[in-house]
């Protein structure tokens, strides 16, 4: 596994980027894969969005659905998507330093 | 007299109810309910577009699925009150319990999406998680010739995940058999970030999608259908012409679920993942589909879930804690087209891997590859759905994944080594 510098510590990621070991995400880790990824700078809706999926992940032990997210941050499927440009479901789960949302296969 | 009131006579409520009635103390009263006449058989349903199985030989009378001592209240249920321990009828004729099972499973909500459910559907848009959909599907494909077949899941979590890799494979197949797959363009449409999400499944399969020259359209979020372009558009204004749709529309839990306050944003039950015991409700059990874990909708889920369900129901009734565990565990058979299939085994932790299952070396059936044993093993799994799993009589498959027969790439794993 690549094993990355994020904001001073080094944080193991597996090929596609996502954090091995969620409890190794900090704020500046979120902040660092954010910049890797097309997003200037997380503003106060990031935070709500990130703060909701890793607080419901940590329920739910998966990262939550568009809809999911949508219903339960506050910040409506439009907002996701300007907020995480392209796929805004992988990419919140990948600066939440959670595991890319999968099927069964 | 006690109460035990099961909603939901699918897969996983009518097993529970056939392996308690044979378990609950003469004090316990068994109760289930639910609206339909007939029982089902939903694997069958991609079967039916492709003439590989009648619609009438999927589904048998609910009465001769349910053993006696169960009472089978024929109704629809408006709400449950869990404050008062009761279920409601139509009427607000009331159901007392002392212990509730749900299991209402899942349900297609097509009117999530607009234009959906509009001039088009059922004429160039079809589901097949419906007997009606998959019948107005065969009908269609039958005079189709050829252009644009988009299948598209507009979100997850749906009921069977491999359902919509499974009606692509066998039209692919279908289209091929009928001479016309040149003049058709095949296009897999997924909310996901590709057909396989999981690195060793993805290894091991990923190119077979490429080898049927079937395209893939990942990460697409499905906002909306225009219905006069025949064009489905995502949040990301990403728009994809089709002739014909196959469409695996949201799914939600039972609308009551939402009337009772009962579910989460898409009516799942919040639900223990090991006890199977609602999270807000200590005498609420819920299993098959209509539960909020991250576990496959399925029926092999359902089965091994009621195993459990019905070891800790027992537990509870004995004033014991809930000591059965729930793993997560599913098995599906993935048909894969041209009379092959192919078959996982997983859990909450771990991923589909290689090998065979369910014995070490002899299998019979190959796991994460395609074989004619997996599709005749699909066909077989039809009589033991009616004769052994429905009536709750023991099926020789371990509860519990097993790492035996498995294989890691490069590592040959067996429970013996994992323990050690």
């Amino acid at each position: 596994m690549p094993v990355v510098e994020y904001a001073g510590s080094s944080i193991e990621v597996n090929d596609e980027g996502f954090l091995v070991d969620s409890s190794q995400w900090t704020p500046e880790v979120a902040e660092a894969i954010a910049t890797g990824n097309g997003i200037d700078e997380l503003n106060d809706q990031h935070w709500k969005v990130i703060t909701f999926c890793r607080e419901d992940a940590a329920k739910q032990g998966t990262p939550p659905g568009l809809r999911r997210i949508s219903k339960n941050s506050g910040v409506n499927m439009k907002e996701l998507y300007q907020l995480f440009p392209k796929g805004p479901g992988k990419l919140a789960a990948m600066v939440s330093g959670l595991p890319k949302p999968q099927g069964c296969i | 007299m006690k109460n035990f009131v099961i909603l939901g006579a699918g897969t996983a409520g009518t097993t529970v109810a056939n392996m308690l009635r044979r378990k609950l103390p003469s004090d316990w009263s068994l109760k289930i309910i639910d609206p339909d006449t007939d029982h089902l058989f939903q694997p069958d349903l991609i079967f039916i577009p492709f003439e590989m199985q009648t619609p009438e030989k999927t589904i048998r009378p609910r009465k001769g699925t349910l053993g006696k001592g169960i009472e089978w209240i024929q109704r629809p249920v408006q709400r449950v009150d869990a404050d008062k321990n009761q279920v409601i009828l139509d009427g607000d004729e009331r159901v007392p319990y002392d212990l509730l099972v749900i299991a209402t499973g899942s349900h297609i909500r097509p009117e999530e999406t607009p234009g959906l459910l509009g001039d088009e559907w059922q004429k160039s848009i079809f589901d097949f998680y419906t007997l009606e959909g998959s019948v107005a599907l065969r009908d269609a494909l039958k005079k189709f010739e050829g252009g644009r077949v988009v299948v598209n899941t507009v979100e997850m979590p749906i009921k069977c995940p491999v359902a919509p890799l499974e009606i692509t494979f066998l039209a692919e197949s279908f289209f091929t058999e009928k001479g016309i797959r040149d003049n058709v363009e095949l296009t897999y449409v997924t909310p996901l970030d590709g057909a396989f999400t999981k690195p060793i499944a993805a290894k091991a399969l990923g190119g077979i999608l490429d080898d049927r020259d079937i395209k893939v359209e990942a990460e697409y979020n499905a906002s909306e259908v225009d219905v006069d372009r025949k064009v489905l558009r995502s949040y990301d204004e990403r728009d994809i012409p089709f002739d014909m749709l196959i469409t695996i529309p949201t799914h939600m839990g039972a609308g009551f679920i939402e009337e009772s306050g009962l579910g989460d944003e898409l009516a799942f039950i919040p639900t223990h993942r090991h006890s199977l015991i609602a999270d807000n409700h200590d005498n609420i059990f819920v299993l098959g589909d209509a539960t909020d874990l991250p576990t496959s909708k399925a029926g092999s889920v359902a089965h091994f879930q009621a195993e459990v369900v019905v070891d800790n129901v027992m537990h509870l009734i004995k004033g014991e804690s809930p000591k059965a565990v729930f793993d997560g565990h599913a098995n599906c058979f993935i048909e894969s087209g041209y009379g092959r299939a192919m078959l996982i085994d997983f859990n909450y932790d771990q991923e589909p891997l290689p090998g065979v299952y369910p014995l070490p070396t002899v299998g019979p059936f190959p796991l994460l590859k395609e074989s004619r044993f997996n599709h005749w093993g699909k066909l077989m799994f039809r009589h033991v759905y009616w004769h052994a799993l429905l009536p709750g009589h023991p099926i020789p498959v371990p509860n519990h994944m097993s790492m035996v027969g498995k294989k890691r790439p490069g590592k040959l794993t067996t429970d013996a080594e994992l323990a050690s």
